[in-house]
């Protein structure tokens, strides 16, 4: 099944144009990693998918996007950013207790029930693989927890509103070697029941747990194709140079 | 290199004195205001000066009960809180957060121009538009009352508010907004759950600056709330400032007299109110960096 359909996608931060042309299908329950060097656009076109790029002034898009078959556009914004949640580079825990973290989006689209939301929050944190290290210190300050917990906290906490597609934004750039293992572990898991798609710099990363891989230069798609094939018989120069490490 | 090791030298003591030269006033300032406050207390006891119900400061025996003018100052000051609190950090909200660059670049060079007003000027307009209003609206023997000088006050207290409250929702990490709008909050959802409890500190800092300054002020107040030194049962009555009593009576007060050091003594009370009033809104902002 297809979850995201673009074709022809071109996208504008005022005069600079950020994707020409991108047309890509999204696999549901597939995880896609997306690589390429920086200003190739690849953050762009993560940021797409949840419309985040709209809250930059200047910004405009032609082309197709489709989620589930319907135009991105003609969706309510904030049910489009319900189901594709994000996790961002830098783990941001807000300021407030570990529980309180995960409940807080929970709380926010509505839930009052003070029981679902603690099974809500014992449940996402368990899908994030760090209930184990801190289900005794529920009141603790995320602000106590190491880089590598805030950032599966934060994905414990996007996972808590219940989305279809999470979209990891450089998820372990500032992580030491183990947490990032831990952080691969949990997508690994999470696909069963979610769509991912993973923008990482760590093309060793892109190789470890991605199904398909994209590669992007100069806010074009060059390549896509299943990740093996990439890492091993790249159909474009340019991906082989890149995965060789000569530019980027 | 001996030449550039005594310019460093001579620099670094000059710029030594000029920080100590600001200090150095601010402890003459309060240790004259001291000496000639507290001597006061020689005739009058503290409790009779800070509780006493009248002020008659030129009748036989002088009554120096400064308790109508603190609450003078309190009703004034609250009724323009209460004004400007929400007028305020709801202007530093839209042009933080929800105008178009053109309105916020609009709106902020209206709120600077309003800072730019001399109180005197402010005080001039209301006492001949706000005053009558008042006046006529709730059909009162006067119209300068303690809500005439509330509503100037706000005036001259929301530029301080909105500028510092706006800097401290510009100082929000962008990363905070993003993370609420990536978990599916609306605009309104986060501004008042990720926003403004993040910019809290700064936003408490803010008002109370716009406080600082309101219970300062002195000539808007002395032209429009009509100088009564009577305890108010109401916003609707003629008042009369801490502020106000220093700038009325110490022209007519003889030099010496128990009369002019009782003027210094609300000077300490002043100068305690809006120093504890500073503290705290640092100590908000000190809170904010860490």
């Amino acid at each position: 099944m297809v979850k995201f359909n673009a074709k022809n996608l071109n996208i504008w931060f005022g005069q600079i144009q950020a994707l020409k042309g991108v047309s890509i299908e999204i696999q549901a329950n597939e995880i896609l990693s997306v690589i390429g060097p920086s200003n190739s656009g690849k953050t762009s076109f993560l940021r797409i998918l949840n419309r985040l790029n709209d809250l930059h002034p200047g910004f405009k898009m032609t082309g197709l996007l489709e989620y589930d078959k319907t135009d991105i556009r003609k969706l309510d914004v904030e049910v489009l950013r319900k189901r594709v949640g994000m996790v961002f580079a830098l783990p941001l825990p807000l300021p407030l207790s570990i529980f309180d973290n995960v409940a807080y989006g929970v709380k926010m689209h509505g839930e009052r029930s003070r029981q679902k939301i603690a099974a809500i929050v014992e449940r996402s944190l368990r899908q994030a693989y760090i209930w184990d290290e801190i289900k005794d210190r529920l009141n603790v300050s995320a602000f106590k927890l190491s880089g590598g917990q805030q950032q599966r906290l934060c994905i414990a906490r996007t996972l808590a509103v219940e989305p279809d597609v999470i979209l990891f934004d450089e998820p372990c750039s500032g992580l030491d070697p183990i947490s990032t293992a831990k952080i691969e572990e949990a997508m690994l898991k999470l696909k069963k029941d979610y769509t991912l798609v993973l923008v990482t710099n760590n093309v060793k990363q892109a190789a470890r747990v991605g199904d398909r891989t994209a590669f992007f230069l100069s806010g074009e798609l060059v390549e896509l194709d299943r990740t093996e094939r990439i890492f091993t018989a790249p159909a474009d120069q340019r991906t082989d140079d890149y995965i060789r490490g000569k530019f980027g | 290199m001996v030449m550039r090791k005594l310019k460093e030298f001579v620099v670094e003591k000059l710029i030594l004195i000029c920080g100590l030269a600001s200090i150095f006033f601010v402890v003459l300032i309060f240790l004259f205001l001291t000496k000639e406050g507290l001597a006061v207390f020689k005739s009058v006891r503290p409790a009779d000066f800070m509780f006493g119900r009248s002020w008659y400061p030129i009748s036989e025996p002088a009554q120096l009960g400064i308790l109508p003018l603190i609450f003078g100052s309190l009703i004034v000051t609250l009724g323009a809180a209460i004004i400007s609190i929400p007028i305020g950090v709801g202007c530093a909200v839209y042009i933080a957060e929800i105008a178009p660059l053109k309105i916020k670049e609009v709106l902020k060079a209206g709120i600077e121009l309003l800072a730019a007003i001399p109180s005197v000027v402010l005080g001039f307009i209301g006492m001949v538009t706000l005053v009558p209003w008042v006046k006529s609206t709730f059909n009162l023997p006067t119209g300068l009352t303690a809500l005439s000088g509330s509503i100037i006050l706000a005036f001259m207290a929301m530029p301080t508010i909105v500028s510092v409250a706006e800097d401290a929702l510009y100082s929000v990490p962008k990363s905070y907004k993003e993370g609420a709008f990536a978990l599916g909050a609306t605009h309104w959802q986060t501004i008042h759950r990720v926003l403004l409890p993040a910019a809290s500190s700064g936003i408490v800092a803010a008002v109370m600056l716009g406080i600082g300054r309101v219970i300062g002020e002195t000539m808007a107040v002395m032209m429009i709330t009509g100088n009564a030194a009577v305890i108010p049962q109401s916003i609707l009555v003629p008042v009369r400032t801490l502020t106000a009593t220093i700038a009325a009576e110490m022209g007519e007060a003889v030099v010496g007299s128990e009369h002019y050091f009782a003027l210094f003594a609300i000077g300490i009370v002043l100068f305690t109110m809006s120093f504890i009033i500073n503290v705290t809104a640092d100590l908000f902002l000190h809170n904010k960096r860490r």
